[in-house]
């Protein structure tokens, strides 16, 4: 690149540019007088609110049967709904998703059932992870969203050599990850970056900035102007939106998809939104942040917005939304009573899927397990039962459909 | 069949795994039109194109997680890490993302497709960041497939394996031996067996065991050993993950004696893992104790290389030892 030379030392900070936040509709769900209303179809919205619902009641439901200890942990995507539903309805459906774990919001708007996130959160033997993950680290093939891992930030970069070989199959799909403003700090989140920007990838980089990692609010996670203005030093595509603002997001995302899809360009979106809720089941707020602080972005809910929004155009009545309310709890209830009573995966799938097939050393430490827990079968009841289900009968290791 | 050193084989390996399947990508630090600092990608980008083989940036944890998500997607990549001692900066990749990838998904999504190479290993005056063996790292991993060659036949016929099989691999080179090592090698596709060991020489006195540039070492511990009236058998691993138990097992049955070498450092290292399994499997053949001929428990050295070494004469003190127990 040209650079022009100067003969006085001229120091920048980054302050030179300011990038401003993206947003259509206000607090009210009424779209601001100079904004453009994007081309959304009824149903689409509809589709769209009811994700976002059925997210909201799902995860208030799964909090709370936490608290009363039939779950071990859970992570709620409360306040968060508008980024994560906005950003996936902006996507084809066969695009890929390589999310956090706080984006149950986009497996919901994709069609994942009530039963499989119950599936997986209590790890039982229809669970597509075979109850090996700890709850809310849900996985669709089918769905095309890849399953979550814990370690923070690891799934940027391979979003970005999964969207490459998309670009190299030619099938016009792009990749979409999501992680927080906290995860932004690892050096996967800068490797990704750089490497999608120099190779020329179709990846979405989608940053909800909520203003917590855990406990460390944002201005002790970076001295910057947010996540934004990194984009500049990989020369990549940048957009900041209202993350409460669903269509603000939506379109956003659309518009950043065109760019990943026809010009093979990676785009980073800064969603700002704010985490209503604890970290996880495990944390607790009071520690760090003022109930007064929390009031103020309740005040800014996503899913009322767009529910004014929707029943402003007539797309969504009141006594829909009763009906709707009480036909997801009571589904998530009886789902919940059906999850938790299923038997645990066979004791097979401990050792099922370290290689494409078990290696003889495993199998040998197996023959010695079984023999153990056929000696004390009372301690290991979950092996035990697995065991007993052996003799005849074949117990087949679920896989998805 | 024609004569290669290990460089032109892994060249030519690569070279038949592009040529027969599109998905195959090479990438890593330098490997575009340079070829790789060792020249294991020479001609690869000019054969098949900027998109399949292609320099990245500077960064071990981006190469891997972009690795990763390629092999995830269905492709077949072979990233390049320039030299084992700077892998480390992957290793949450490695360890938390490709080892567990098929496990943690209840096998919806995996990156078999995976290959790692790196050359790893002593002897160039390398120093510290240069010779590392850190292949006890990743055997600590279950979900990777840890391979060795020795050899460019072997280099070859397992790299192929490799780069084909169902599970992720991390193939470490020995650098010294890159150019030194010379041999025949078949031009067509051909694989080895990654989990096999291979008894390179029979004998019924003592059993030797190693793997990688270690084989050649143990090649002239040997022969000092024979000229001594003691027949040694050596065995080459091959691949350290899984590592073939059995016939290491069913060669000492038969000597009642074992020496293991490896470069990297005594404590912790990949030769008390057999030295375990060994005495679990042959208890009461042992003749004398399993001894173990390796690096010292310090970083890497420059000048004193030669004294850090395992090299022949080590372990033939060790095997003439363990024979006079």
């Amino acid at each position: 690149m040209m650079t022009q030379y100067v003969h006085q030392p001229d120091f920048m900070t980054g302050d030179e540019f300011s990038i401003p936040t993206f947003s259509l509709l206000n607090p009210e769900g009424e779209l601001h007088s100079d904004a453009d209303e994007p081309a959304l179809e009824r149903d689409h919205a509809r589709r769209i609110y009811q994700a976002m619902l059925a997210t909201r009641i799902l995860d208030e439901r799964m909090m709370a049967a936490q608290r009363q200890g039939r779950l071990s942990f859970y992570m709620q995507c409360t306040g968060e709904e508008a980024a994560v539903v906005g950003a996936t309805a902006a996507l084809n459906d066969a695009d890929m998703i390589m999310a956090q774990y706080r984006e149950q919001g986009a497996l919901m708007y994709r069609g994942f059932s009530i039963e499989e996130f119950m599936n997986q959160l209590f790890g039982n033997e229809l669970d597509y992870g075979k109850g090996r993950q700890m709850p809310i680290h849900y996985g669709s093939r089918k769905l095309h969203y890849m399953t979550i891992s814990s370690p923070l930030a690891t799934q940027i970069p391979q979003a970005t050599g999964y969207a490459y070989g998309q670009k190299l199959a030619g099938n016009g799909h792009c990749t979409l990850t999501f992680f927080g403003e906290g995860a932004a700090s690892e050096g996967d989140f800068h490797a990704a970056l750089n490497m999608a920007s120099v190779h020329q990838v179709p990846v979405i980089f989608f940053c909800r900035n909520n203003g917590y990692a855990i406990s460390t609010p944002a201005v002790e996670q970076f001295a910057a102007d947010g996540i934004a203005p990194r984009a500049f030093g990989y020369h990549m595509h940048v957009i900041r939106v209202d993350g409460n603002d669903v269509l603000a997001v939506y379109e956003a995302t659309r518009q950043a998809r065109k760019i990943a899809v026809e010009k093979n360009q990676p785009v980073l979106i800064e969603a700002m939104s704010y985490r209503l809720a604890a970290h996880s089941s495990s944390d607790d707020p009071s520690g760090y942040r003022s109930k007064d602080e929390e009031e103020v972005w309740r005040a800014k809910d996503p899913l009322l917005r767009l529910q004014k929004w929707l029943l402003k155009k007539h797309w969504w009545s009141e006594e829909e939304e009763t009906s709707q309310q009480e036909t997801l709890r009571r589904e998530v209830l009886e789902t919940m009573k059906r999850a938790e009573k299923r038997s645990s995966p066979p004791l097979e799938s401990l050792i099922s899927d370290v290689y494409a097939d078990i290696t003889p050393s495993l199998q040998r430490q197996f023959d010695q397990l079984k023999r153990h827990i056929r000696r004390y079968p009372e301690t290991y009841p979950r092996g035990a039962q697995s065991l007993d289900l052996d003799v005849g009968t074949e117990t087949d290791t679920q896989g998805e459909a | 069949m024609a004569t290669m050193n290990m460089l032109q084989a892994i060249n030519n390996a690569l070279d038949i795994a592009m040529a027969e399947d599109e998905k195959v990508i090479c990438f890593g630090e330098d490997v575009g039109i340079f070829g790789g600092v060792f020249r294991a990608t020479s001609h690869l980008q000019e054969k098949y194109g900027k998109a399949r083989c292609f320099n990245t940036p500077l960064v071990e944890q981006g190469i891997i997680g972009f690795a990763n998500g390629l092999a995830a997607q269905g492709s077949v990549p072979v990233a390049e890490i320039q030299f084992a001692d700077y892998i480390f900066p992957a290793f949450d990749q490695i360890v938390n993302e490709t080892a567990k990838f098929r496990y943690r998904s209840g096998d919806l999504f995996n990156v078999g497709g995976l290959t790692i190479r790196t050359p790893y290993g002593g002897g160039i005056a390398g120093g510290l960041y240069h010779s590392q063996s850190p292949e006890a790292y990743f055997t600590h991993t279950p979900g990777l497939k840890v391979v060795l060659p020795r050899n460019p036949y072997q280099a070859k016929g397992l790299l192929l394996a490799a780069i084909r099989d169902p599970d992720p691999v991390l193939f470490l080179e020995p650098k010294r031996l890159y150019r030194a090592s010379v041999g025949e090698v078949p031009e067509e596709d051909y694989q080895l067996p990654i989990g096999e060991a291979e008894i390179t020489k029979e004998g019924t006195d003592i059993t030797v065991v190693g793997w990688g540039a270690q084989m050649e070492v143990i090649g002239k511990a040997v022969e000092l050993a024979e000229e001594q009236g003691i027949a040694c058998e050596v065995i080459d691993l091959r691949s350290l993950l899984p590592w073939d138990a059995d016939t290491v097992a069913e060669s000492v049955l038969k000597t009642g004696r074992l020496v293991v070498s490896h470069e990297a450092p005594l404590t912790g290292g990949f030769a008390g893992e057999i030295a375990a399994t060994i005495q679990e499997r042959c208890f009461l053949y042992l003749e004398s104790p399993i001894a173990r001929v390796t690096g010292l428990d310090t970083p890497f050295p420059l000048v004193l290389e030669k004294e850090y070494l395992p090299d022949h004469l080590k372990i033939f003190e060790a095997i003439r030892e363990s024979v006079n127990f």
